[in-house]
């Protein structure tokens, strides 16, 4: 296997996920894998799993799924925020009551972490980080010591993961990464309207491909509407930027943003 | 009785009191009461941050903080933020009274060259001049107030940490007040951190010290997820020698080591101030660890 792609936080965006699941299998991906979350923001839960099962996708369980699947009383985001908290018990709450109980088993029952071979690259697929399901490794508040450290702890050459919804990619020592592999849920408040998943090829060295992922995103405004899910939920998906759940961005990710 | 033992699970952030005890406000509620005369711990020079830099790569650390004391006594300082964002990102706490727009100018160029953020805490502790100057000082407000527009208008968004310094006060009230109080000041995306005070030091004269009952057992700790106590993750680099977090520098007994390496022991929270911090988790950080199910 020497080509795989990688998305995460499909937030119940089943219009976004159905376009990137056209777009790798144009592209011609040995494998698709999800890194969790997908459930949030978005309307019509259920109809993400459909898809996921249909395309063979790889599945492992974000701290949103870890939640929904046992039944617990929030999402296990890690906000700290009391504002965020708010939006993020109206996401979790609506998501939970409108995914049907096979789903929430379904979802009960991935694995946390997954393992492959990537060419010559052991790969760990991950939500937050190595060590904890809703860590956020934001790219300007993660030491490249600290990447390195989890390299050598778990014995491996790259690290995926999703969680913080801002991609990113930063070789580090003896030809290893750390990649981001961002998400298909929201936009990653710079803007502009798409979301994003990642191609990763080793033929034979790694390369790391961004793909941006247009998607009929006005009808899932207008669906989020008609759910009456909370307007700031909305504005995310018409703008491209974040107006909930950002109080945790650093300084420089933060700057980026509008709000 | 069973000891309340921690382990440090990862060196995830390391401190500096990079200003000693050296301050130019003399807070009431200072938890090491630092002033203009307190000099018990001293100030870090660059070359010995350097070296525990180089320590804390090997050990593979996350990020950075530098306390004091004020460190923009520190004439270092500059130099010592530059060198900091080559290795990871760093945070300073500062009381932004002393802040100078031609350091702000290099300490902007010095994040935009780096990868890694660059982040500001800055004490207030009232959003009336009455309820912060009563505990930081007379005149302290409105210096404060000039300081976080000053890093506003070098395009930091500054972290205003605020400790809640009457028992009665009610966060969602504290904190909209001071978004209100911000935006007034041109901080247009305030970032709030509302902190517990720490009952020793000059804040045990000012209200109360903790009573005999207020000290973690080992038995409180069944359960309970250790990853929300900074001395879990974190150590304290001081001139002294490394001490087991940034609250206890006047705890003999929590100096660990001369060395990172000597310091990555257990160490039992039984300490008056770690009932606070077993109270409301890693106070310190600037993102508390979550606890998880």
């Amino acid at each position: 296997m020497t080509r795989i792609a990688l998305f995460g936080g499909i937030y119940n965006n089943y219009l976004a996920l159905e376009a990137a699941l056209a777009d790798a299998r144009r592209r011609g991906v040995d494998a698709v894998h999800c890194l969790g979350d997908m459930g949030a923001f978005g309307p019509h839960p259920d109809r993400v799993f459909p898809l996921l099962r249909d395309h063979g996708v790889l599945c492992i369980q974000g701290n949103y799924d870890n939640s929904v699947g046992n039944g617990l009383g929030d999402c296990q985001c890690g906000y700290t925020d009391p504002r965020d908290n708010y939006f993020a018990r109206i996401s979790y709450s609506y998501t939970f009551k409108n995914t049907s109980a096979v789903n929430r088993d379904w979802l009960r029952d991935l694995p946390a972490q997954r393992r492959l071979l990537l060419g010559r690259y052991r790969v760990l697929l991950c939500h937050g980080s190595p060590r904890r399901t809703n860590e956020f490794l934001w790219e300007s508040a993660t030491s490249s010591a600290f990447l390195n450290y989890l390299c050598d702890t778990h014995q491996i050459d790259v690290i995926c993961t999703t969680h913080t919804g801002i991609k990113w990619h930063r070789p580090l020592d003896n030809d290893r990464h750390f990649i981001n592999v961002g998400v298909l849920g929201r936009p990653e408040n710079d803007g502009t309207t798409n979301v994003w998943y990642a191609i990763l090829s080793a033929e034979p060295n790694l390369t790391v491909e961004f793909v941006p992922v247009h998607y009929d995103f006005q009808r899932l405004a207008a669906e989020m509407r008609e759910e009456k899910l909370p307007e700031e939920f909305v504005e995310t998906i018409e703008t491209g930027w974040w107006t909930t759940c950002l109080e945790i961005l650093p300084g420089k990710e933060r700057r980026r943003g509008r709000m | 009785m069973n000891l309340p033992l921690v382990n440090l699970t990862h060196l995830d952030d390391l401190w500096f009191q990079v200003g000693g005890t050296l301050c130019n406000l003399t807070c009431h509620h200072c938890f090491i009461s630092c002033s203009p005369h307190n000099r018990s711990f001293g100030f870090l020079d660059l070359e010995t941050v350097r070296r525990y830099l180089d320590e804390s790569v090997e050990l593979g650390v996350k990020e950075y903080y530098f306390t004091g004391g004020e460190p923009f006594l520190n004439r270092d300082m500059l130099a010592i933020l530059d060198l900091t964002l080559k290795y990871g990102p760093a945070t300073v706490l500062t009381n932004g009274t002393v802040l100078k727009p031609e350091w702000l100018t290099r300490l902007r160029d010095a994040e935009r060259e780096s990868r890694y953020s660059l982040e500001f805490r800055v004490s207030i502790d009232g959003y009336t001049a009455e309820v912060n100057d009563a505990v930081r000082g007379a005149g302290t407000f409105e210096r404060i107030l000039r300081g976080i527009e000053l890093l506003v208008a070098f395009g930091f968004l500054p972290i205003i940490t605020v400790t809640r310094v009457d028992d009665d006060a009610d966060d969602a009230k504290l904190y909209a007040a001071f978004v209100r109080l911000l935006k007034e000041h041109g901080y247009a995306r305030p970032r709030i951190k509302i902190l517990p005070s720490l009952r020793i030091g000059a804040e045990a004269t000012r209200r109360r010290g903790y009573s005999d009952g207020e000290r973690v057992t080992g038995q409180m700790l069944d359960g309970y997820d250790q990853n929300l106590l900074v001395c879990s993750h974190a150590r304290m680099i001081t001139d002294r020698g490394v001490y087991v977090c940034p609250i206890l520098i006047e705890s003999p007994e929590a100096k660990l080591g001369a060395t990172l390496v000597e310091s990555l022991r257990e160490f039992a929270i039984d300490k008056p101030a770690c009932y606070t911090c077993w109270q409301y988790g890693a106070i310190c950080s600037n993102v508390a660890v979550e606890a998880q199910g």
